[in-house]
């Protein structure tokens, strides 16, 4: 009764994409296994051959510790057990973005003012807190990595956002906000010099310090302005830094694998960033729909397990058999419901490759369990039947 | 008897795709169940409620969305840093939301500056709100009012919270704002807060699935919570699927020794064709299911640790709707929650 042909999307060929990219960026909503997908493309990557450097933002525990970094130090680590019969290598590190900051400010201002920016309960705060200040600093760190000339092959795990598309906003808006009009308006008294400042400033400006100075305090409020004056030095440098990092997402070498749960909210999430990443003209490699569920026994749908199960619960006797068509049953719904949702996406989205990574029964947590993941993403293309 | 007699704010936190927020909107149903008032806030600006209780997206205002069984109240407020500081200002400076002090804030982006620059700052004013509808008496100019005046105005305030990972911290205001602000307006507001969040009246409760990393995190949250001084509410352990499989099958079937010729057997008396690869797939799908289930139990195991009051909520074949949203809130008030 279904005219409706689904659409079958391509397939995600990913060894193609493992061998030619230079950057390879893993995105998603939270919980879908970003983090062990980019792990699990780097060793790929590496066991055929690519110097590979995995920058991973908070990865679980023990999947750190498979990879042996044991420490949040901001410095690539070579992990060990790796093949590399084929002259690859993997490094991984975990971010650090307060001390990636803290480089950031140490290379763009004189050692004085560096130091006062350091020291401000401001800066303090902006570096260890800020929405965005993560994920700017996974792009700063992700172009210092791909411009140390050490690697082939630089892959990403975005952090941990709300929402996916966080990490593009980031750098734009924290140049915007150190752009931004109130932060000229602060900058006036340090120019001005102290607090002679509010004769020079217009009306409506006096009013809004005067608003500002009562909500967060005078003290407050002087902290602030000298944060901005010692920042002020540096703007340049921001601007010009996320404007590379921007540049470099959209250059040719660059790819973006989204990654979803076959689930309603993780998937509608991949569909908005394959649409954002088409806006900004970045370049999408494919989804990796992870944790699917699969049933062998194809054959036997689930009303007819259910019936068999029924039938045996009547007469009685077969209570393992039962059990295990009722199972049947469970699994089988389960993977239709996970189709559908998958063909809905790719019914909006015809073009984009996917590939399907099964679900375990267990979380991954050591390099043979990251090389069994990384076979199944790459199992796809080699798996699919000529349309 | 309710686990929380005395509890008038309930904060529900999670990992990422536990259903957090899912129940806390159980929750909130089932708080307000027998004539209740119960507020129900958002702070992360994602107008979920909205879509949960299927109404247009909703304004900064607190809303009646739902009727509890039995007749209570659920109101929802969806609280945006921006209304926050407004609503902030025009409480304790009468500075009129629509007046010029209040215009010059926005067009000079001054209030994204300040929530910026201080996060702390932005978390003060989204808690500032949660903690201002828990003391609120009698009523306001919008929302409801007290069923009698002098009384509070909602019975409980249920807080959709972010997410585990960052909720020690966002709930941490006073360490946050004590960096940055050691007197002032801002020092005395976020004081208050921290009173409420730390007394007896609030629980923190956790939202997560028996998979590895929810239950680490939960367990690791939990732990970063009572460091800081805030109470531990329930775990509430949601998307349960129940065994199929007796305790002796899930034994076999997880070392691979499950019976071939009883499935063989029960598989042709039910009149089914048992050729070999459709048996071998049926015990591998079992073999799986089992090794999950152990998972699961080493979770529960993981969890009962933690000796907080526990509920289970079963994971509902299509996605929550509302009907499957007063369904946990039944079950959520069986198991003792509310």
């Amino acid at each position: 009764m279904s005219p409706r042909v689904p659409s079958v999307p391509p397939v995600l060929d990913v060894d193609t994409v493992l061998d030619t990219a230079k950057i390879l960026v893993c995105t998603g909503s939270g919980g879908v296994g970003k983090t062990t997908t980019a792990a699990s493309l780097a060793l790929r990557a590496a066991e055929r051959g690519r110097r590979t450097v995995v920058l991973t933002i908070d990865p679980a525990r023990r999947l750190a510790q498979s990879m042996g970094l044991s420490e949040l130090d901001n410095t690539p680590r070579r992990v060990e057990g790796v093949d590399r019969s084929r002259g690859g290598s993997l490094d991984a590190m975990m971010l650090d973005m307060k001390r990636t900051f803290d480089e950031i400010v140490l290379t763009h201002a004189e050692p004085a003012k560096a130091e006062a920016i350091l020291s401000n309960p401001f800066y303090q705060a902006l570096s260890s807190s800020f929405a965005g200040t993560q994920e700017y600093m996974a792009m700063e760190k992700l172009g210092q990595l791909q411009a140390s000339g050490d690697y082939d092959l630089v892959v990403v795990d975005t952090p941990p956002t709300r929402s996916a598309l966080d990490f593009l906003d980031a750098p734009e808006r924290l140049t915007t906000f150190l752009d931004g009009r109130m932060v000229r308006i602060l900058l006036t008294p340090a120019k001005a010099g102290g607090r002679a400042y509010l004769k020079v400033l217009s009306g409506s400006i006096a009013l809004f310090t005067n608003v500002i100075t009562r909500i967060i305090g005078a003290q407050v409020l002087q902290d602030v302005s000298q944060f901005i004056a010692a920042l002020e030095t540096m703007f340049g440098g921001f601007r010009e830094r996320a404007q590379g990092t921007y540049d470099l997402l959209k250059a040719p070498g660059t790819a973006f694998v989204v990654v979803a749960a076959p689930e309603r909210d993780a998937l509608r999430e991949a569909a908005y960033f394959v649409e954002r990443l088409a806006e900004e003209s970045m370049p999408l490699a494919g989804l990796v729909v992870n944790r699917v569920h699969r049933s062998g026994g194809a054959g036997l749908t689930a009303e007819r397990s259910l019936a068999a199960a029924q039938s045996l619960d009547e007469s009685g006797g077969h209570e393992l058999a039962a059990a295990v068509l009722r199972l049947h049953a469970d699994r089988v719904a389960l993977s239709a419901r996970e189709r559908r949702l998958q063909e809905r996406f790719s019914g909006a989205h015809p073009q984009v490759p996917v590939v399907e990574v099964a679900a375990q029964p267990g979380d991954v947590h050591d390099l043979d369990g990251l090389r069994s993941v990384g076979a199944d993403l790459a199992g796809g293309a080699a798996a699919a039947v000529p349309a | 008897m309710a686990d929380f007699p005395g509890v008038r704010l309930h904060i529900v936190t999670g990992k990422g795709g536990t259903g957090k927020t899912t129940v806390a909107a159980a929750l909130a149903l089932a708080l307000a169940g027998g004539g209740g008032k119960v507020l129900l806030v958002e702070v992360e600006g994602r107008q979920s409620f909205s879509q949960l209780f299927d109404t247009p997206p909703l304004p900064y205002e607190e809303r009646r969305v739902a009727v509890a069984p039995g007749g209570g109240d659920v109101f929802v407020l969806s609280v945006d840093p921006e209304d926050a500081l407004l609503d902030y200002l025009h409480m304790f400076y009468k500075l009129s939301p629509s007046g010029v002090g209040a215009r010059t804030l926005r067009r000079m982006g001054a209030i994204e500056f300040a929530t910026t620059i201080a996060p702390g700052l932005r978390d003060v004013l989204l808690t500032g709100k949660v903690k201002e509808a828990v003391v609120r008496k009698g009523g306001g100019t919008t929302g409801p009012r007290a069923s009698r005046p002098g009384e509070h105005v909602y019975d409980a305030v249920v807080l959709d919270a972010p997410p585990t990972g960052r909720i020690a911290r966002f709930l941490n205001i006073s360490s946050e704002i004590g960096g940055l602000a050691k007197v002032g307006p801002l020092k005395t507001q976020s004081d208050g807060v921290m009173a409420v969040f730390r007394s007896s009246t609030t629980a923190v409760h956790l939202v997560t699935l028996l998979e590895e990393m929810p239950v680490q995190e939960t367990i690791d949250g939990a732990a970063e919570l009572e460091q800081v001084g805030l109470p531990v509410g329930a775990v509430v352990v949601n998307a349960v699927r129940p065994s199929l499989l007796s305790p002796i099958a899930l034994r076999d079937a997880e070392q691979g020794t499950l019976d071939r010729s009883a499935v063989v057997a029960g598989l042709e008396k039910a009149g089914l064709d048992a050729p070999d690869a459709l048996v071998t797939s049926l015990l591998a799908e079992a073999t799986d299911h089992a090794t999950r289930m152990a998972l699961e139990e080493r979770g529960r195991d993981a969890l009962a640790a933690l000796e907080r009051p526990s509920y289970e909520l079963p994971l509902l074949t299509d996605a929550a709707d509302l009907s499957g949203l007063y369904e946990l809130a039944a079950l959520l008030g069986e198991q003792g929650i509310a």
